[in-house]
């Protein structure tokens, strides 16, 4: 197929609009001679969960096929990151998927630690841990409400930002932050958690499990519920793995695979905890996955703030080449100023090699590839997003249903724009 | 069912492709493998099929810009069988039954820079080959959708290139679109 040659000058432009032509191999031929419709959904639709576009062909109320058109929040994060050292590339990253940040900043704290080899402290990973769970609870919240209200049931979204407010109230006296936390660094995290954390923490614990139960009483047996979301959006185990879908969007068609509990990171193979599987790769079974998963995360959490009270030491590595010094030893120690300096300064060199390394975020696998150049910045770094790929997938999932499921099957994902266009 | 043992995948793709394995790499535990360019879809199918490999996710699709020239040197030492060109594309495959990852690397030249797609063993490269021709520049041969992705359609350029400045770009509206016209590449007045 050829590529439409784009625009010379400013007169072409003005009158330059997309042709059919364009569509061709894309869309249906039924399309091209109009026997179905092609209807744009977004990009400010909001069941689209930001700037998404769709285009839909449209067979009366059914759907043939679906382009999605993405690109509308495209910030050129990656290429930013290539003109910063890696400590300062570490904000940048928070705006990515703005729903969980922790999980970007783990994402990316991660791969660095890996290219570095530098091995963060017991305390630091429990604390990122404590991150992670929270961040996972955070984002789900987000997506129960959200998706909720896309299918008619307002009052979910209420409950659902009054639990999430919380836990934002915890990142903030974290990081000082409550969504932008720049929390979790190479080598560790910013901080210790303060005193009054733990309590705040522990109270949550406790509230927390009894919301859930009230969540699922307002959907999990309701009716209208189960037939917006039964048998919707199905995407058979073998096709999942063929797009290379990952977190529970690849459980909810029954395969087993967890980075948490495949190739486990910070600790997280001394947790007990399940991972919830589906069965039948339908909206209704991504939903209960997710519901489930709030229960495991509490788990991991009860058992997280356990170790914190059990262990302590320091919270990030103690290698002063590639982690800044206590603010105490600033005063009495001429080196720790000197690697004060030359840390926020320079930053550190990393080797000119290739890693990837893969998390487990709310939405699924977030990668990230990083390629050194020997000095302090990188020659390339690239986020392998979840939202990116299941947004790929939305044609697998949507053909043959109806427009009123793709607000289900959209919901059902759990996409972040800002995810997908980096 | 009995799961055959796991077969080294190095050793398997050097039997099955021979002198198109150009390289063969090991950094922090990871293993890359550098291909010819017009293998690399058959060697994802080999990887993808083979019992004792069976490599069936594609993770990732990233490609590096070794701008400046220094790339010939730079990758490993130099001490290298072939001449590494500008651009390098790197397959990551995941292996979810014997839990480990692969990277496949190729290389495009300077001079137009093509790849045969993966989308034809992979669904999932579709999307990933999709970015890389839009800020990279690299033409995938065979791809069934090559439009831009990220970028506008009028796009010209590919910024993700080593030598595409950092800069900004005004957001157009109605009132200021003229203007922002005039300073593009395209502009004649």
């Amino acid at each position: 197929m050829a590529v439409a040659t784009p625009p010379q000058s400013i007169e072409e432009q003005r009158s330059w609009e997309g042709n059919l032509d364009q569509l061709r191999g894309l869309v249906s031929e039924r399309a091209i001679t109009g026997e179905t419709m092609l209807l744009n959904m977004g990009p400010h639709h909001p069941s689209t969960h930001g700037v998404l576009r769709l285009l839909l062909e449209l067979d009366g109320e059914q759907i043939v096929s679906c382009l999605p058109d993405v690109g509308f929040l495209h910030t050129g994060i990656e290429k930013s990151v290539e003109d910063k050292s890696y400590e300062k590339a570490l904000p940048l990253t928070d705006r990515m998927d703005y729903l969980s940040p922790m999980s970007n900043n783990m994402a990316y704290a991660a791969a660095v630690e890996k290219l570095l080899d530098l091995d963060v402290p017991e305390r630091g990973q429990i604390i990122r841990v404590v991150c992670l769970e929270l961040a996972r609870c955070a984002s789900h919240l987000v997506w129960l409400g959200t998706h909720a209200i896309d299918m008619g049931a307002m009052s979910v979204l209420l409950y659902a930002f009054r639990e999430r407010e919380r836990i934002l109230g915890m990142f903030e006296m974290l990081s000082g932050q409550r969504m932008m936390s720049s929390y979790i660094r190479p080598g560790g995290v910013w901080r210790d958690v303060p005193d009054d954390f733990l309590p705040t923490l522990k109270q949550f614990l406790i509230d927390f499990p009894g919301k859930v139960d009230d969540y699922e009483a307002l959907l999990t047996q309701n009716p209208i519920w189960k037939d917006r979301a039964q048998g919707v959006g199905v995407i058979e185990p073998d096709v999942a793995l063929a797009y290379g879908l990952t977190g529970p969007a690849l459980r909810g068609s029954g395969v087993n695979w967890d980075l948490r509990k495949a190739q486990p990171y910070s600790g997280y193979e001394t947790y007990d905890f399940n991972v919830p599987l589906g069965e039948h790769g339908d909206v209704y079974d991504r939903y209960l996955i997710r519901i489930q998963e709030f229960r495991e995360s509490m788990k991991i959490l009860n058992q997280a703030v356990e170790r914190l009270e059990r262990v302590t030491g320091p919270y990030r590595s103690e290698n002063r080449k590639y982690c800044p010094p206590l603010r105490s030893e600033l005063g009495q120690s001429m080196e720790a100023v000197i690697h004060h300096f030359k840390l926020w300064t320079y930053g550190y060199d990393a080797p000119d090699e290739e890693i990837y390394n893969a998390i487990e975020s709310p939405r699924g696998e977030i990668g990230c590839y990083i390629h050194g150049t020997g000095g302090n910045k990188p020659r390339r770094v690239h986020f392998k997003t979840p939202s990116f790929i299941h947004i790929s997938a939305l044609p697998v999932m949507a053909k043959g249903y109806l427009l009123a499921d793709m607000v289900a099957i959209i919901g059902s994902v759990d996409i972040v724009l800002g995810d997908c266009d980096r | 069912m009995e799961i055959p043992a796991a077969r080294d995948p190095v050793a398997a793709v050097r039997e099955a492709f021979g002198e198109a394995l150009l390289h063969v790499k090991e950094f922090r535990g990871e293993t890359t493998l550098v291909l010819e360019a017009e293998r690399t879809p058959e060697a994802l199918d080999f990887l993808r099929v083979s019992p004792g490999l069976v490599y069936n996710m594609l993770s990732d699709v990233s490609a590096v810009d070794y701008y400046p020239n220094d790339y010939g040197e730079r990758f490993d030492g130099g001490a290298l069988g072939f001449r590494p060109e500008r651009f390098g594309v790197s397959y990551h495959v995941l292996s979810m039954l014997y839990n480990r990852r692969l990277r496949l690397k190729t290389f495009a030249a300077e001079e137009d820079p093509r790849l045969p797609t993966a989308t034809v063993v992979w669904p999932a490269a579709n999307w990933l080959e999709r970015e890389i021709a839009d800020l990279m520049g690299i033409v995938f041969e065979g791809h069934p959708d090559p439009r831009r992705l990220l970028m506008p359609e009028d796009w010209h350029g590919h910024p993700h290139r080593r030598d595409y400045p950092l800069g900004k770009e005004t957001v157009a509206f109605s009132f200021n679109e003229a203007e922002i016209r005039k300073h593009k590449p395209f502009a004649t007045n």
